[in-house]
C-alpha cells in the first residue's frame, strides 16, 4: 500500500487559510500583546485580505484535495465566491459595529476575535464543501465558536441561558444531521456530493429518510419553523454584536450548504424535498411574522424577523427544485438581507447604552429629534426589511416571488405577500416610535466613527440594491450556473 | 461475519442498554449502561471487519470519555434524578408518539429498500489503510477538525476564567 498524495491547490482554499491562520496567529500573539486594539485591526485586515483573495477567484471553477479517482473535497465556483463575499462582508460589518460596543460593555478580549475568525472559516467552508463529511465538520466549526460567543457576557444570566440553549439544541440537531449523512451513505455508499448524485436513484426510501434528517439539521441552523424555538431567546441573550454576526453569518452559511447539498447531490429527490421545504417556508413565514407582532424587545423582534426572512429565502430554495435560476434570487435576497440586518443591528448597538439596556421599543421614542441621522438610517432599514421600494428588501422579495411563480408555487407567493404586509406593522412601529413620540431619554447614543462607517456602507448597499437591482441579479445569476455545471462535470 | 444470530443478539443488547441508559434515574447507572452500549458497538465493529475502529471505540469512548463522565457526575453530585416521568408527562407521551412514528417510518423504509446492508468485507480497515485514507482524500477535514477542537478548548478556558473573575468582583 503506497501513499498517493492528493492533488492540492492551496490557492482555492486561500480565503479559508487566511481567516484560520489569522485566528491561530492572534492566539499566539495573545501571549505577548495585551492591547485590544491590535487584535481588532488585525482581524479586520485579515478579513479584508480574505475578501480580496476571494473576489479574485470569481469566474474560475476548480476543486482541490482530490484523492486519486475521486471528487474534490473542496470546490470553489462563482456560487461559493458570491456566498463567501457575503459572509466576509458580514464579518467586516460585525467588526465595524462592535468597535465601541465591546469596549464599553467590557466584553473586549482577544478570544472574541479569534473565535469570530474560526466561525467565519466554518461558514465559508459550508458553501465550499463538496463532501457531506466536510459539510458536517464545517457546520461544527461555525457553531462551536458561536455557542461560546453567545455566552461571552458570563456575568449575565440571559447570556448564559442563550449560550446553553443554543449549545444543547445545536448539539442535538447536529446529531440528527450526522444521522442523515449516515442514512445517505447507507443508501448510496458515498459521501461526496457528485458521487451521491451519480448513484442515487429516485424514490430510495433510505435516502428519503436521510434527506429528511439533513433537512431538519439545516432547518435548525437557519431557524425555520418548527425548529426555530431557540432563535428569539438566543438572539436576546447574546451580546448584540454576536446576535448580528449569527443572524447574518450562520443563516447565510446554513443556506449555502442547504443549496449546494440539495441541488448538487439530491436532485433525484427534488419532488420530495421541494414540497417539504415549501411547507416549512409557509409555516415559517406565518409564525415568524405573526409572533413578531407581539414583541416589545427590539432584539427579540429582530429574532422573529430573521425567522420570517428564513421563510422568504426557503421559498427560493423550494423553487430551486424546479428550476435552478431560483438560486440566483436566493443569493440576491441574502445580499439585501446582509446590508439591511447589519444596519439595523448597528442602530440597536448605538442605542444600547449598557449591556442589555436600551433595547426595548420604548427606548426608541423620540429618536428622530435626538439623533435625526440615526433614525433616518433606521427608517431605511425598516422599510427594507418590510420590502418597500426602492430598497434592497424590495428587490430581493421581487425576485424571490418571481421565482416562486415560475415554479408554480402560487399559493406560497400569495402567503409571502400577505405576511409581508403583516410584517409592515411591526417594522413600521419602530419608525412610528422614533418619529411620532416625544422621548425623555437622556442616555447617550454611541455612534463612533467605525459604527458610522458601517451604517453608511449598509445604507449605500441597501439603497443601491433597491435602485439598481438588475446588475446585481445578473451577478447572482452567474453564480448559479457554476453550481449546475459542477453537476455535469466532477 | 454474516451470522445473523450474532447480529440480533448484539442489536438487542445495544438497543436494550440504550433504553436502560435513558430510563435509569440514577446517573451512575446511566453511565454504566452507556459503557455497555459503547462496548456492544465495538463488537459490532469487529463483526464488520474493522478491529482497529473497535479498539478505538473501547479505549476512547468506553475508556476515556466515560471516566470523564463519571468524574463529572461525582463532582456535581448529580447522581439522582427526580421521578420516572419527569416534570411534564404530556410531553413525554407526545415524544414517545413521535418516536413511534419514526420507528414505523424506518421499518417501512427498510422493507421498501430491499437491500439489507452495505457490504463491509470489501473495505480494508486496517490502521494503515485508515491512515492512508485520512491523509489522501480526507486530509482537509482532518486538519479542520484540529481547528475545531482548538476553538472548543479556547471556549472552555475563557468561559471558566471569566467565571472566576465574576466571583472575585
Amino acid at each position: 500500500m503506497d501513499f498517493q498524495p492528493p492533488i492540492i491547490n492551496l490557492l482555492i482554499v486561500a480565503p479559508l487559510l487566511i481567516t484560520m491562520g489569522a485566528g491561530l496567529f492572534l492566539m499566539l500573539l495573545n501571549i505577548f500583546c495585551k492591547r485590544d486594539g491590535v487584535y481588532y485591526w488585525l482581524t479586520l485586515a485579515a478579513i479584508a485580505a480574505a475578501l480580496v483573495q476571494n473576489v479574485a477567484m470569481w469566474g474560475h471553477e476548480y476543486g482541490t484535495f482530490i484523492a486519486r479517482g475521486s471528487y474534490p473535497m473542496v470546490v470553489s465556483d462563482n456560487f461559493s465566491v458570491f456566498l463567501n463575499s457575503i459572509l466576509l462582508l458580514s464579518g467586516i460589518g460585525t467588526l465595524l459595529i462592535s468597535r465601541n460596543y465591546l469596549h464599553r460593555t467590557k466584553l473586549e478580549r482577544p478570544e472574541f476575535y479569534m473565535l469570530m475568525l474560526f466561525s467565519l472559516s466554518g461558514m465559508m467552508m459550508m458553501g465550499m464543501a463538496n463532501d457531506l463529511i466536510l459539510v458536517f465538520v464545517a457546520l461544527e466549526l461555525l457553531s462551536i465558536p458561536l455557542y461560546i460567543m453567545a455566552g461571552l457576557a458570563v456575568s449575565r444570566d440571559d447570556s448564559k441561558e442563550s449560550a446553553m440553549k443554543y449549545f444543547l439544541l445545536g448539539a442535538f440537531s447536529s446529531g440528527i444531521f450526522v444521522y442523515g449523512i449516515a442514512l445517505i451513505y447507507g443508501a448510496t455508499g458515498a459521501t461526496a456530493l457528485p458521487a451521491v448524485y451519480a448513484v442515487l436513484e429516485a424514490g430510495s426510501p433510505l435516502a428519503m429518510a436521510g434527506t429528511a434528517f439533513l433537512m431538519v439539521g439545516f432547518a435548525f441552523k437557519i431557524g425555520a419553523v418548527p425548529f426555530h424555538m431557540w432563535t428569539p431567546d438566543v438572539y436576546e441573550g447574546a451580546p448584540t454584536v454576536v446576535t448580528a454576526f449569527m443572524s447574518v453569518g450562520a443563516k447565510v452559511a446554513g443556506f449555502a450548504a442547504l443549496l449546494r447539498v440539495f441541488t448538487v447531490a439530491l436532485p433525484a429527490m427534488s419532488d420530495a424535498w421541494m414540497g417539504a421545504l415549501a411547507l416549512i417556508a409557509a409555516l415559517t413565514l406565518i409564525i415568524g411574522n405573526v409572533v413578531a407582532l407581539m414583541q416589545t424587545n427590539i432584539k427579540r423582534m429582530l429574532g422573529y424577523s430573521s425567522i420570517a426572512h428564513a421563510g422568504y429565502l426557503l421559498i427560493g430554495v423550494a423553487a430551486a427544485g424546479q428550476h435552478s435560476e431560483a438560486v440566483g434570487s436566493v443569493l440576491l435576497y441574502m445580499l439585501a438581507y446582509l446590508f439591511t440586518t447589519m444596519g439595523a443591528f448597528g442602530v440597536v448597538i448605538a442605542l444600547e447604552h449598557k449591556l442589555g439596556e436600551g433595547i426595548m421599543l420604548e427606548d426608541y421614542k423620540g429618536l428622530a429629534k435626538r439623533n435625526p441621522w440615526l433614525s433616518a438610517a433606521m427608517l431605511v432599514f425598516m422599510l427594507s426589511l418590510t420590502g418597500v421600494p426602492p430598497t434592497g428588501g424590495f428587490s430581493g422579495k421581487f425576485y424571490i416571488f418571481r421565482s416562486a411563480v415560475e415554479a408554480n408555487l402560487w399559493w406560497l407567493a400569495i402567503i409571502a405577500i400577505m405576511t409581508s404586509v403583516v410584517s409592515g406593522y411591526y417594522y413600521l412601529r419602530v419608525v412610528f416610535y422614533m418619529y411620532m413620540f416625544d422621548g425623555d431619554r437622556t442616555e447617550p447614543v454611541y455612534a463612533g466613527t467605525a459604527l458610522k462607517t458601517g451604517l453608511l456602507i449598509a445604507l449605500v448597499g441597501t439603497l443601491w440594491l433597491g435602485f439598481f437591482p438588475a446588475g446585481w441579479f445578473e451577478l447572482a445569476y452567474k453564480a448559479v450556473i457554476g453550481t449546475t455545471q459542477l453537476l455535469a462535470g466532477g | 461475519m454474516g451470522n445473523s444470530f450474532v447480529f440480533m443478539l448484539l442489536a438487542v443488547i445495544a438497543v436494550g442498554s440504550a433504553i436502560g441508559m435513558l430510563v435509569s434515574r440514577d446517573a451512575v447507572h446511566s453511565a454504566l449502561f452507556l459503557v455497555l452500549n459503547f462496548i456492544t458497538i465495538a463488537v459490532f465493529y469487529v463483526v464488520l471487519n474493522a478491529p482497529f475502529l473497535a479498539m478505538v471505540q473501547v479505549t476512547v469512548y468506553a475508556g476515556a470519555i466515560m471516566v470523564l463522565f463519571m468524574f463529572v457526575i461525582m463532582l456535581l453530585g448529580a447522581e439522582r434524578l427526580r421521578g420516572m416521568w419527569g416534570d411534564r408527562p404530556s410531553e413525554l407521551v407526545f415524544a414517545a408518539f413521535l418516536g413511534f412514528l419514526l420507528v414505523v417510518t424506518f421499518l417501512i423504509a427498510l422493507v421498501m429498500e430491499g437491500k439489507t446492508a452495505v457490504s463491509a468485507n470489501m473495505i480494508d480497515s486496517s490502521p494503515v489503510a485508515l491512515g492512508l485514507r485520512l491523509f489522501e482524500g480526507y486530509v482537509f477535514p482532518f486538519e479542520v477538525v484540529g481547528i475545531l477542537l482548538l476553538s472548543a478548548m479556547v471556549g472552555v478556558v475563557i468561559l471558566t476564567i471569566s467565571n472566576k473573575r465574576g466571583k472575585n468582583v
